[in-house]
Order: C-alpha cells, then structure tokens, then sequence
C-alpha cells in the first residue's frame, strides 16, 4: 500500500464513525417501550390490588368496570392484574437465556479466536452443529425429558442461543484481533487473557449489547411459544405466552379479550426489542 | 569496505559484510532467514536468505518496493512469525523461535520493540492515552501509583505529549501525535532495538520531518539501535547509516546508506533511486529491463 492510500484508508475509517450518538425516533419509542416493560417486570407484581390468580366464575369474560380495568377472563380472573404479574413470568425467562448464551458464546468465541488453530477450528465445528438446530425444537425435547416448566426450556434455549452469540463475537473479535495494535500488545508481553478482556472485549461489547437485545426478542417469542402449547409456564401462574393458549377459547366465544391483550404485550415488546437491537446493530457495524 | 564489488550481497563474504559492528558483538544479527507461506505448489518464498547486522546503537534501513519482504523479515525479528530456516541473535542470544511463555515473551519485549505503519490502529480506540503508556510501564517495571504516572509523563515528554495529550483518547489526536504515541509506548519497554516499519510513510511530509527529527534525537539520547523499513528513499538517507535493499525476499545490495543509494551497484537499486521524481523525470522511462 502506498502512502497515499494509507493515509486516504485513515481517513476513510475515522470519518465514517457516526458521530451522533443519538438514537433514530423509532430507536428511541422502542428503548423508552423496553424500559417501561422492564419497569412492569420489576414493579408490576407489586401494584397488583386484586389476586390474579382469585377466581370468580359468575363474572366469566366480564366487560371492563371499575374493579377490573380491563375486564375479566374465562374464570373470571382480573386480566389486568394477570397481566401485571405475567409480566415478569415473561421477561425473566428471556432475560436469563439472554445472558446465559451471550456469556457463553462471548467466552467460548474469545478463547477460540486468542487460542486459534486446532482450537478454533473445533469451536467453529460444534458452534455450526448447534447453529444447524432448531432452538425451539431443542427445548421441546428438554421439557419431555426433564418435564414441563421454564427451567428446562431456559437451559436448552440458553444453549442453542449461544452459538448465534459466539459466531457474531467470533468475527467481529477476529476483526480486532487483526489490529496492529494487538500485534503491539503481544510484542510488549501482555497475556492473551489480558488482552481480551482489556483490549479486545471492550471494542466489540456494543456489537454484543446490539446482539443481546435482539435475541431477547427471538427468547421472548421462543418462550411464550413453550407456554402457549402448554410446555412452558404451568397454569395457574399468568404468563404472557400462557394466556394466549388460555385465550383461545375466548376466541371461539367471541370474547377476544384475554388473548388479545397477552398477545399485543408481545407483540410490542418483540417488536421494540428488535428494532432496538437492529439499530444498534447497525451502528455497531458501522462503526468497526 | 574493501570493494565496491563487497556491496553486492551475492558477492559479499563476512569480512566485507560492511553492515557489520565496528568491533564488538552486533546487537542484531541476522543469518540466513528464510520464510515460506503455504504448502507444496501454493509455497510462496516471503524471505530468502537474508542476512545482516546491526551494530549496536547504530540505524539499519531496509529499503524494498511492497512485497519485498521487508515487514516479513519485521515481523519475524520482533516474534511474530516464526522463520522457516536461518537465524535471529539479539543482543548475542538466539531469538529465532518467537517466545512461548510470557516470561520469555516480555523479556523480548524488553529487548525488540516495533512502530507500525499506520497510525490509526496501532493504538486501542477506547484507551486513554496515558492509560495506555502506563499499561506498558506497568507490565514490564511493576511501577504503580505516583511512580507510574511519573514515568508515563516522562515517557509523553520524551515524544512531545502534555499531559492533555495523555488525557486524550486517540482520536482526539493528529496522525503525527499518535505516531508519537506508538513511539513512545514501545520505548515504554526500555529496549535495546526498536524497528519502525514503515513509520513515517502514512505521515505529511512536514510531520515526517518533526517524527524523523525527534527519531535521531532519542537514539542519541538513549543509544537505541533502529531498523528502519521504509520505501522512502530520502527517508532513509536521512535516519540510517547503513542500508540493505530487498527485492523479492531477497538482499540484492547493502552497505553504508550513501554509497548504496549515491552509487548502486545493483540495477534495482538503481531503478529505485531514478523512480525518485526529480527534474527531467518521466514516469516509466526508468522500467527495469531484468532478466
């Protein structure tokens, strides 16, 4: 490379940083949506005024009143409040197969990129085999196995989430690695260890962030998939995906309610996580 | 030198090996270092045989068109690549198997350090730049709190950093003043050799000159011994007393820097300095007629 070119690639490189660091409109709807869901999860189950869980079967799929804001469900439960208590039932799950698979996958990738060789290759290998296979149906087989409930199904999601985490970090740690200023760090001495965890991690954790809230939205789905046939949240605990299952019979008895409130919940928190995640994402491309 | 004809390294025996230290051990000596990439008919030969010496405190230029060799030869001197056949001696110990251990490898540290070329990724963007000098001084001298920061200062005065400078992150900073940085983090390691690959070449030419300057005033200072690579022949007139010229892995001339690039005795040399733009230049006309 010519001088020229170098100092014209320099320059390339450090213009083409966003310098804004404000998120788009839509970006910003969707961190403010997640935050409030985040906030109902923390907080909901303690606003709860009526037992969400307190049957009343007089008042099946009951209209809207004052007790009941947003009316009752098919044994007269306050959907209301079941949907406030659902609310961390539901983002718990996620959260954890979320964290799990990206501490897994950002470890195991950071290893095989600094260790390299051999050892790359085989993390490459048995990353791509997992890749291959459907989470959900992995998790299908873990609650047959290990019974029905989220702990199964958040283990085997947790594992089939990583190789997603691990392939991103993978390239994205390759990239950096290729630096002249980790050939630098190495001449000094400095361990492999140190030099991923200080130097390397740091400059792709947006990359992995971005990542993260995406596949929070794939878990949620994927989770409130379980609980809608029946394998995930067990009745009568409220869950999101749950409810949906239960509200089908609602819907053949034109009372809707139930399924459609549980339903547009996901909907909105699935739709702000990846919007989200996909701007960040893109910003985090951008920006390497 | 005994001969004119001595220059030519295909001539050369080690009597007249004019790169030689003047008495006494040379602080890098390199024995036919050869490396190879790939595989049976993928082979490619990236060095051949290159020999030299580098008397201690002294500037060696390694002059070469890209793919030449040069930085293979860098990269195989500092450890990052292990040569294919021939040897490295730093400082009268064998270092041509780049170190395993840590132990090793910082001991190497503190005897080899290398500038790259570009300036823009030779330092971590999200490290201040004091944080990164310390990181340096650290690891290798165990220095902490006010000893530390003492010495990462002395090490920005070196190079003509302030302390907003070393407050800064890398993009705060121009292209000459994070050169200064890379500068003065691989002087951070206190070494004997320190290899600019290429140092200067991403530099305007007035900040070359401040880079080059300060460069000469430092190995005066310190008795560091430079190899220093570059495709710039003023450049290298300007840093190094004596040069070798590479042409594909190979050592096609060396000798003291002038008499290589004032009378060439090897036609590639000779192209190289008539490539130079100078009055009554036209492109092309100087196309090297090999056999």
């Amino acid at each position: 490379m010519t001088a020229l070119a170098v100092v014209a690639e320099a320059r390339r490189r450090t213009r083409r940083r966003p310098r804004g660091k404000h998120l788009s409109v839509l970006g910003w709807v969707a961190a403010v949506v997640l935050a409030v869901v985040a906030l109902l999860a923390v907080f909901g189950p303690l606003l709860v005024t009526v037992d969400p869980n307190a049957v009343d079967l007089g008042n099946a799929f009951a209209d809207p009143s004052a007790g009941h804001p947003l009316g009752q469900d098919a044994s007269g439960r306050d959907l209301f409040s079941r949907l406030l208590s659902g609310a961390r039932t539901s983002l718990v799950g996620p959260l954890l197969v979320v964290v799990v698979s990206t501490l897994l996958g950002t470890g195991l990738a950071l290893a095989a990129v600094w260790v390299g060789g051999w050892f790359d290759t085989a993390v490459a290998r048995v990353v791509d085999a997992v890749f291959a296979f459907p989470g959900l149906l992995l998790a299908i087989l873990a609650t047959s196995i290990f019974g029905t409930g989220l702990q199964a199904a958040i283990i085997a999601l947790s594992i089939s989430y990583t190789p997603y985490i691990a392939r991103i970090v993978r390239g994205a740690a390759l990239r950096e690695r290729s630096l002249p200023y980790i050939a630098a760090l190495r001449v000094q001495g400095l361990r492999g260890t140190a030099i991923s965890l200080r130097h390397i991690l740091p400059n792709i954790a947006g990359l992995i962030f971005a990542n993260a809230t995406l596949s929070f939205g794939f878990a949620l789905i994927d989770l409130a998939a379980l609980s809608f046939i029946g394998l995930g949240v067990q009745a009568p605990t409220a869950d999101w995906g749950a409810m949906v299952g239960t509200g089908m019979a609602g819907i053949q008895q034109l009372e809707p309610q139930e399924a459609l409130w549980a339903s547009l919940l996901i909907v909105i928190t699935v739709a702000a996580a990846n919007s989200l995640g996909d701007e960040l994402v893109k910003r985090s491309e951008a920006r390497a | 030198m005994s001969s004119t004809a001595g220059r030519r390294a295909d001539a050369r025996t080690d009597s007249e090996r004019t790169t030689a230290a003047p008495g006494g051990v040379p602080i890098l000596a390199v024995d036919g270092l050869r490396k190879t990439f790939g595989r049976g008919r993928k082979e490619a030969v990236a060095v051949d045989g290159v020999s030299f010496e580098l008397a201690a405190g002294g500037s060696l230029g390694i002059v070469g068109e890209s793919g030449s060799g040069k930085t293979t030869t860098a990269r195989m001197l500092i450890g990052l690549e292990q040569p294919t056949a021939g040897r490295i001696v730093l400082d009268g110990a064998d270092h041509t198997r780049p170190a395993r251990r840590i132990r090793d490898l910082r001991a190497r540290g503190r005897l080899i350090q290398i500038v790259f070329q570009d300036p823009y990724t030779s330092l971590d963007r999200r490290q201040k730049i004091g944080d990164c000098l310390g990181e340096v001084v650290r690891l290798h001298f165990g220095l902490s709190g006010s000893a530390l920061d003492a010495r990462v200062r002395e090490l920005g005065e070196l190079v003509g950093l302030h302390d907003r400078q070393l407050r800064a992150l890398p993009r705060e900073l121009s292209g000459g003043q994070r050169q200064r940085v890379a500068i003065a983090r691989a002087l951070a390691a206190e070494p004997k050799i320190l290899i600019l690959d290429e140092a200067v070449s991403a530099l305007d030419v007035s900040i070359q000159a401040q880079i080059l300057n300060l460069l000469a005033d430092i190995r005066e200072q310190r008795g560091v011994s430079y190899v220093f690579i570059s495709h710039d022949l003023a450049v290298i007139r300007q840093i190094t007393d004596t040069a070798i010229v590479m042409r594909h892995g190979r050592v096609v001339e060396q000798g003291q820097t002038a008499d290589v690039l004032d009378s060439p005795q090897d036609p590639y040399t000779r192209l190289l300095r008539d490539s130079v733009p100078h009055a009554g230049w036209r492109p092309g006309a100087d196309a090297l007629v090999t056999s």
